[in-house]
């Protein structure tokens, strides 16, 4: 038989009966599956999960339902097919076999697999005291339970709402705590909300939306300590300005924390960063080798860009997930010749005061900034982001229409300041710095990350050894 | 049933918004909020806000019925 209808012969018997293991089930999980199912997978399909809850949407949880309009249990996610899958829900994956080709579930059970897919995300970063942490009215936002508690928590109209870190997710929060009228201070370490992200030139027009709105907003300090009563409920926050705080409830909004535990000790490219895969999402193991039957997507992943010099990015937006799930599974069942990648133009959004925030690129992969369109005082703008002359990034305050105009522009690597749209054009163009925070300092955590060329992030040991000898160690990376 | 919008794709055009009131709103001039799982004596309202959309942002499942259990 020729090599290439062995080949061909052998996809189509893994498309009858081969078995794909999905980790993860929540938005790259699911349409991940779904788009196995199109792409005429015919095998067994499971789908693991930690959390009890079918597939169900993160963004309204910060919004909507902390504002009390919508049930926490009622983001689910429409389904866009059946997956005829067998769902493990509420048990986590705590380990993975390569050689055997096997997930380890908590519950001690084994599920083989001929074919992985990584989906497994991140969870909101704890406070750091745990036993601060376990107190009475602290909590962190990234499940539909953590936004039940903490609803029901707001509901109670508590004397004043501590919020530890103004990013996106942080300052969502916040807005929210401003139309249920309650008393919120938001403590941000960085100069102003939202700079890891967007810059200290559209931070502090972030910090002006929040003081106009009557958050107390307190930059440059970190919340050095959290006290409660004889109760353990959480009453007081001591900063490092030296002021105390009387709080009821304390919300440690202070970023993510990739969920790769599980795949230590599989000899694959994981680490602090998520796990590294090329731009068909395919993992790379430990030597930065790209395996043949394990795959990534969603938060998790991170994959050089090709906008970004081949930089390797994590991106936490919703479309990712969307977007790389599908291609993740296009690639899981599809010969070289038809592998497609995803190469997504970032993109995201973040309603906040009454302000929809939108941005396509990566913000902090430039360093200048020009106000491009519309008017900063009415918060009613468009501006760019460059980095040695060309358009890397842009974002909108209530402007989301002329988003499409600069994503075009950045895709092809337009010039920087970018041509003027001829229309509703700010009144001074000039470029400036966009004054992100040095990335070896920390501050609120960015949702994307460029973490540079290297896939793994430990070091590979390479060991080359010659003949007849113990050959002598090196450590690459 | 359930929806659920593309918020990167949505411009804000809230055509939507006054065929389907409850479930869709705008928060300011261009947030749009929305309830992802609304009763199903919504659905025929919500249907014609989702063709109403010019960009086509509005996702709604397309399982005849409440979604294959997990």
């Amino acid at each position: 038989m020729k090599t290439a209808a062995l080949v061909s012969g052998l996809v189509t018997e893994f498309k009858t009966s081969g078995r794909i293991v999905i980790v993860g089930a929540s938005l790259a999980g699911l349409r991940a599956a779904e788009a196995l199912r199109d792409e005429g997978f015919n095998g067994s399909l499971t789908i693991i999960g930690d959390e009890k809850h079918e597939p169900y949407d993160r963004p309204p949880l910060s919004k909507q339902v902390l504002k009390g309009w919508v049930k926490a249990e009622h983001t689910k996610l429409p389904r866009m097919r059946k997956v005829d899958a067998e769902w493990r829900l509420g048990v986590a994956a705590t380990g993975l076999d390569r050689k055997t080709k096997q997930v380890r579930l908590a519950n001690g059970n084994q599920v083989p697999y001929d074919r992985l897919l990584i989906a497994t995300g991140t969870r909101a970063r704890p406070w750091f005291n745990p036993k601060e942490a376990a107190l009475e009215g602290v909590f962190t936002l990234r499940t539909s339970d953590d936004a039940g508690r903490l609803q029901a928590a707001l509901a109670a109209k508590p004397g004043r709402v501590l919020i530890v870190g103004a990013g996106f997710i942080g300052s969502e929060m916040a807005s929210v705590c401003r139309e249920l009228g309650l008393a919120v201070t938001v403590a941000e370490r960085a100069g102003a909300p939202l700079v890891g992200a967007l810059g200290g030139v559209i931070g502090d027009i972030a910090a002006e939306m929040q003081r106009d709105h009557g958050v107390d907003l307190r930059t440059g300090v970190s919340v050095e300590a959290l006290e409660g009563d004889v109760k353990g409920h959480v009453r007081r926050a001591r900063l490092s300005d030296g002021t105390t705080l009387d709080v009821d409830v304390v919300v440690a909004s202070l970023g993510s924390i990739r969920n790769t535990e599980w795949l230590e000790g599989a000899g694959l490219a994981t680490g602090f960063w998520g796990v590294a895969c090329d731009a068909g999402c395919r993992v790379f193991d430990l030597h930065g080798v790209v395996t043949d039957n394990i795959f990534v997507a969603g938060d998790i992943a991170r994959a050089p860009h090709v906008l970004y010099e081949y930089q390797f990015l994590s991106l936490e937006h919703w479309d990712n997930a969307v977007l790389g799930g599908k291609v993740a599974a296009h690639n899981m069942v599809s010969l070289e010749a038809d592998r497609r990648p995803h190469l997504p133009l970032p993109a995201f959004w973040s309603g906040q005061f009454g302000v929809n925030i939108k941005g396509v690129g990566v913000g902090p992969f430039g360093d200048e900034i020009v106000i491009t369109q519309g008017s900063v005082k009415e918060r009613r703008f468009a501006a760019a982001y460059g980095r040695r002359g060309r358009i890397v990034a842009a974002v909108t305050f209530n402007h989301g229409k002329w988003l499409e105009y600069y994503g075009a522009l950045i895709e092809r690597s337009a010039p920087f300041p970018p041509p003027a749209p001829g229309y509703d054009q700010a009144g001074d163009m000039k470029p400036v710095p966009a004054r992100f925070p040095d990335p070896r300092t920390p501050t609120a955590f960015p949702d994307v990350v460029l973490t540079g060329h290297d896939p793994t992030e430990r070091g590979a040991e390479y060991r080359p050894k010659k003949r007849g000898e113990v050959g002598e160690t090196k450590r690459a990376a | 049933m359930r929806i659920v919008v593309d918020l990167n794709r949505c411009q804000g055009y809230a055509q939507c918004v006054p065929l389907a009131p409850t479930v869709l709103k705008l928060n300011g001039e261009e947030a749009l909020m929305y309830d992802p799982n609304p009763d199903d004596s919504l659905r025929q309202q919500v249907l014609r806000a989702v063709a109403s959309c010019p960009v086509q942002a509005i996702i709604v499942d397309r399982l005849e019925e409440e979604g294959e259990k997990a």
